[in-house]
């Protein structure tokens, strides 16, 4: 497993009229952590599900390594070799907490034992096995997120979309989820683009920032260059300063 | 070998020692039973091996189909047509029958998946598909009209041409139920039965990891339908009579569903379990009926006990069945 490089050139998309993500551009390097962030309704969830395959952009192109991916169905994004975590967690309530990573893991492994073993071995890296047996159902919003990670990571990506995976969870449960993902992309490699609202993971992990705003991309830059920036002051951080 | 250690991976023993006694007595039954006992066992075997059919549909992908008499009664006039008209005996006629029903699954899959007909969206168009053949049934010549199509009675033993009584009938719907329940087991243990679930639970999350969505669910319709079919073409020549307002009936359709549903939805025994206790109920509520001399007595108690099973087992008799038992087997 090692990351690959992603790219937007120029990503556009219209509901109706409604404008909802214009004109974006940017890269992220192979094997890099950056985080998407901006308010509320900027288009962050967009531009991923524009990278995931569920909408095809009416501008621009999303590329993997240079190969186009944007406007191909989700299942073959992910055969390309990208990963998503749902914003509103989608676990398969109804099958265990270990069935539904091995789903995941059965996209690399056909065989269902061996889908398992991989499966299992997530788990225990999210701290999840001790529920392995539950149903997905029955799990905390926390415990959701970690598992919405587990699965999309045993497709085994090159390019791994978390989709604030750190909302709702404690200051502590915030740390330990940072520690795995650094220890991951230093392990594996592996490109991880990252949509958080939680400012202290965003500057624990991206190498860089890009913000949105309306649907544009309005900054980027390093998280300390970000932090200074008049434009991102104005429109996101500000508002956290105010709250 | 190592499909059978595949297949029994994480079975209890006793469940095994279980099914194994159960098909022992299904063997020997008809030697035990006399007429009406083996009428009434055909009749469970039938709807526990239509209910696997339609469960896989349903209870594996979440599909729901309201009209599966269309795939039963289409293999059933193939099969039967092909023997009435050119003498073609069931054997190879089957072939046809599965594949007209596979092709109209294909069809019904192709509209409603691709057009993302979700639940009871999907379920309209299952129906008017068995509507519409119905109506083309009473108006097309070749497969009798409205008037129906009948099979030549006769008593002697023709087992190339099925031709015989209950006991030849009894074995063939047992050799299919079986068969239907390891073919069940083994999907639902492998990459495509559990890609199955996931669609079945959330499908555009399947879809993220990778799942093909439609190709997925166009294997499910197709697996079902033809295995329907089947049950079709036995009902056919077990009958041997056919008629367009029986075969295709909306009332044929949702009698397919009920086993899987009373039984336990996604599980491989709940249909099983679901035509034993209906066929059961059927049975003591017409003999009551009859009993009483109360007229329709039969069908007023049957939709209460099925409502109270329904209220009280929501998923359905056979896990719970499974618990007190201490098999445990749940819907995965």
């Amino acid at each position: 497993m090692s990351g690959a490089r992603l790219e937007l050139a120029g990503v556009g998309k219209n509901f109706r009229g409604l404008r909802a993500v214009h004109d974006v551009s940017f890269s992220v390097p192979a094997g890099a952590i950056h985080a998407l962030i901006g308010p509320n309704g900027a288009g962050k969830t967009t531009i991923f599900n524009m990278i995931a395959g569920v909408y095809v952009p009416d501008a621009g192109a999303v590329t993997l390594d240079g190969r186009k991916i944007s406007g191909l169905r989700p299942d073959r994004v992910c055969d390309a070799g990208v990963g998503r975590t749902f914003q509103i967690v989608k676990p398969f309530k109804g099958l265990s907490v270990l069935e539904n990573v091995t789903v995941g893991a059965l996209h690399q492994h056909r065989d269902l034992g061996e889908a398992r073993e991989v499966a299992t071995s997530l788990l225990a890296q999210l701290g999840l096995d001790d529920r392995r047996h539950q149903l997905a159902e029955n799990l905390t919003l926390p415990d959701r997120k970690r598992l919405e990670v587990a699965r999309a990571l045993a497709t085994e990506p090159k390019l791994l979309l978390l989709d604030e995976v750190m909302a709702g969870l404690r200051p502590t449960e915030i740390d330990v989820m940072v520690a795995f993902l650094r220890d991951l992309n230093a392990r594996t490699g592996l490109t991880i683009l990252l949509i958080e609202h939680v400012m202290r993971a965003v500057m624990a992990l991206a190498r860089e920032v890009v913000v949105v705003s309306y649907g544009e991309k309005i900054a980027e830059g390093t998280p300390q260059e970000i932090s200074r920036h008049q434009a991102v002051l104005d429109v996101y951080l500000g508002e956290q300063e105010a709250s | 070998m190592k499909l059978v250690r595949r297949l029994t991976d994480g079975v209890p023993s006793r469940a095994l020692w279980g099914l194994g006694i159960l098909v022992l007595a299904l063997l020997v039954a008809p030697f035990m039973l006399g007429k009406y006992g083996l009428s009434v066992l055909i009749l469970i075997l039938y709807f526990a091996f239509v209910g696997q059919a339609w469960n896989i549909m349903m209870g594996f992908a979440g599909q729901l189909s309201l009209g599966h008499a269309l795939y039963a009664g289409l293999g059933g006039y193939v099969a039967a047509g092909l023997f009435f008209h050119y003498g073609i005996g069931p054997w190879v006629g089957v072939f046809a029958a599965v594949a007209a029903a596979a092709a109209a699954g294909a069809i019904v899959g192709y509209l409603g998946f691709r057009f993302s007909l979700a639940g009871v969206y999907f379920a309209l168009l299952t129906i008017a598909f068995s509507e519409f053949t119905r109506l083309a049934f009473d108006h097309w010549e070749w497969a009798g009209g409205s008037g129906g199509l009948f099979l030549k009675v006769d008593s002697t033993v023709d087992v190339w041409n099925l031709r015989g009584g209950p006991v030849l009938f009894y074995y063939l719907i047992l050799a299919l139920a079986v068969g239907a329940f390891i073919l069940c087991r083994a999907l639902l243990e492998s990459r495509l039965g559990r890609y199955w679930l996931a669609i079945r639970e959330d499908a555009e999350a399947a879809q993220a990891v990778g799942v093909p969505v439609l190709r997925c669910k166009m294997i499910a319709i197709v697996i079902s339908a033809g295995l329907t079919a089947l049950a079709g073409v036995w009902n056919a020549f077990y009958y041997n009579n056919l008629f367009p307002e029986t075969a295709f009936a909306m009332g044929r359709s949702i009698e397919i569903t009920l086993a899987p549903i009373i039984g336990g939805l996604g599980t491989l025994f709940g249909p099983v379990v679901g035509a034993v206790v209906l066929t059961g109920l059927g049975e003591v509520f017409t003999d009551a009926s009859e009993y009483f001399h109360i007229p329709g007595m039969k069908q007023i108690f049957y939709g209460l006990a099925l409502l109270v099973i329904v209220i009280y087992r929501p998923a359905g008799v056979w896990p719970w069945l499974a618990d007190r038992l201490g098999i445990g087997e749940r819907r995965p």
